[in-house]
């Protein structure tokens, strides 16, 4: 079966065509967060490359979040919409996994963190498993510093994977027993998200359209504003 | 270029919508999911809360429409979607939405502007409409007075130098505590009162072609606050009545000087009911046309994007893929 795969989460946008050959095509861009602008002009390219219609893809699979929210619903709905169009079943991965996925040769425990703006970061952690990574602890929003200090409190070794550890590589990188991964670390692949998804395929993991949500851990600020002032 | 069936989508703002029209007049179906509920306890549409409903509904929305229209997938033979002007979020996912699905169809992808549509929505119901008209463009974001001189062919006379008369609307319901959105509400509160109580003023009415309503919102703010017993009907009334009077004022002068055939309302405000009223008064008293496009095709739909669509394939043909949102986008004019 060939998937699609589209991940939109962070400040890159990327697609990437497979199946159990592997990656056949992929493409990744940042250009300036303009997410909407580069992602169709992505597909078409990729499909072209790997010599397929669209019309031959049996699922799409897509990068769920967290991550900034314009990007991330730039890439959900353009899965939604490819899935729907073609009546396949969609397969939603978060992008804390994504990260982790390719970190899987360290012995350490993986966190992987994500920049949330206003001084936040999304982050899951993760342990080795045959074959893979293993999440450990839910997807979550936190401030970088209270992120340091529970890895140190945790006293485990462990690797920082993300953008949020490239933007605050100081930080992580001064706390003991933390090591930071580099740029090439920094975001979630769309040839990830197709390996993973493929591996899933073959569980027959599918979700149908209506069951994929954004994981937005924030709730709008006016929502968040409107209760505390209800209830105050 | 020409594709007949067009599927459009329209996520500018609070209207979750998708229709199919057939060249460019022929509404095959036209579903309209409000927020109106989601954003009625912030008084007004809030972004996120928007562009978060936006993927959730539109979806369904479309499979709604194609359900409704009649057709299989591969009848669609264009997908259109607003990409300006309006929320950059909410946008954002119509567009995509779009480009996804004409990728998978392999029919051509139309990016509409929003303005345009309102305009394109006379046609829906009338096709025949014969030009040069004048189009009053009046809704929560908008107050434009146009001169349509042929298909695709606009001069903008004028526009609103501050609030949108909607906003206007919108923001006295609020002071007043009237409900959310005003339009509707004062409207409905207008029937009961009296237009003439009190004579709220009517800023530019006879000088350019723009418009100014900050000084009747302020004027009606400070008569409450002057007057709190005043009886509420009778303020909406007098605050529309101002509002109305300059509006069809400027678009009866507006007819006169260019020779228009006809008059046109279009935008959410068009769906009030003292604005219609005296629209087609003036038509007549002046022996033109007026054209009151239903309240459905006047507030936020698809079939509208759909019908500019048409329009705009066959005369630039198809947009390209790499087409993002324009929050500020402007309704391209001949002068
Ligand atoms: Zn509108």
């Amino acid at each position: 079966m060939l998937i699609l795969g589209i991940e939109s989460a962070t400040t890159r946008v990327g697609c990437a065509i497979g199946g159990h050959e592997g990656v056949l095509a992929s493409a990744h861009s940042s250009r300036g967060r303009r997410h909407a602008e580069a992602l169709a002009p992505q597909i078409k390219f990729i499909a072209e490359q790997a010599g397929i219609s669209l019309r031959e893809i049996g699922a799409v699979a897509v990068d769920v979040g967290p991550g900034l929210y314009t990007g991330l619903r730039v890439g959900v709905t353009t899965a939604l919409s490819v899935a729907t169009t073609l009546r396949v079943p969609m397969i939603g991965v978060t992008s804390l996994d994504l990260l982790a996925f390719p970190a899987a040769l360290t012995d350490r425990k993986i966190v992987a963190a994500i920049d949330a703006r206003r001084a936040e970061v999304f982050h899951a952690s993760y342990r080795r498993v045959p074959g893979g990574v293993q999440r450990i602890s839910e997807p979550a929003i936190t401030r970088p510093g209270d992120l340091v200090a529970a890895i140190e409190a945790d006293g485990e070794p462990a690797l920082v994977v993300g953008d949020a550890a490239v933007a605050h590589a100081d930080l992580f990188g001064s706390a003991h027993g933390v090591e930071v991964a580099d740029e090439s670390f920094a975001h979630p692949s769309a040839g990830s998200l197709v390996a993973l998804a493929h591996a899933r395929a073959l569980r027959e993991e599918f979700v149908r359209p209506d069951e994929i949500e954004p994981l937005y851990l924030r709730r709008p600020d006016a929502e968040a504003k409107w209760d505390t002032e209800a209830g105050a | 270029m020409n594709a007949d069936r067009i599927l459009g989508i329209e996520t500018s703002c609070d209207e979750t919508a998708a229709a199919v029209v057939s060249r460019g007049s022929d509404v095959m179906s036209s579903v309209v999911s409000s927020q109106i509920e989601l954003h009625r306890r912030y008084g007004g549409v809030v972004p996120e809360v928007a562009s978060r409903a936006h993927v959730e509904l539109l979806m369904p929305v479309v499979a709604q429409a194609i359900v409704e229209a009649g057709v299989e997938d591969r009848e669609i033979e264009a997908v259109a979607a607003t990409h300006g002007p309006g929320l950059v979020g909410a946008l954002l996912v119509g567009v995509s939405a779009a480009k996804a699905m004409s990728m998978v169809w392999d029919v051509p992808f139309v990016a509409v502007n929003h303005l345009e549509a309102h305009l394109y929505a006379a046609f829906l119901e009338e096709p025949d409409l014969e030009m040069p008209l004048v189009i009053l463009l009046v809704s929560g974001g908008h107050t434009m007075l146009i001169v349509m001189e042929d298909h695709l062919r606009y001069r903008v006379l004028g526009g609103t130098l501050d609030d949108a008369a909607g906003e206007a609307f919108d923001k006295v319901a609020r002071y007043m505590d009237l409900g959310y959105p005003g339009g509707p509400v004062i409207d409905q509160l207008a029937m009961e009162g009296d237009p003439a109580a009190i004579r709220f003023p009517r800023a530019m009415a006879n000088g350019g072609w723009d418009f100014s309503f900050s000084g009747v919102k302020t004027a009606v703010v400070n008569h409450v606050r002057k007057h709190p017993d005043a009886e509420v009907r009778d303020v909406a009334a007098s605050f529309q009545e101002a509002v109305v009077d300059v509006l069809v004022g400027k678009a009866r002068r507006a007819a006169r000087e260019v020779g228009a055939k006809g008059l046109c309302l279009a935008g959410g405000v068009a769906a009030n009911s003292r604005l219609r009223e005296k629209m087609l008064d003036v038509c007549v008293a002046d022996g033109y046309r007026a054209f009151l496009p239903s309240r459905a095709m006047c507030t936020d739909n698809a079939a509208m994007v759909a019908a500019a669509a048409w329009w705009r394939l066959q005369a630039d043909g198809p947009s390209p893929l790499d087409v993002g949102a324009d929050p500020s986008l402007r309704l391209p004019t001949i002068s």
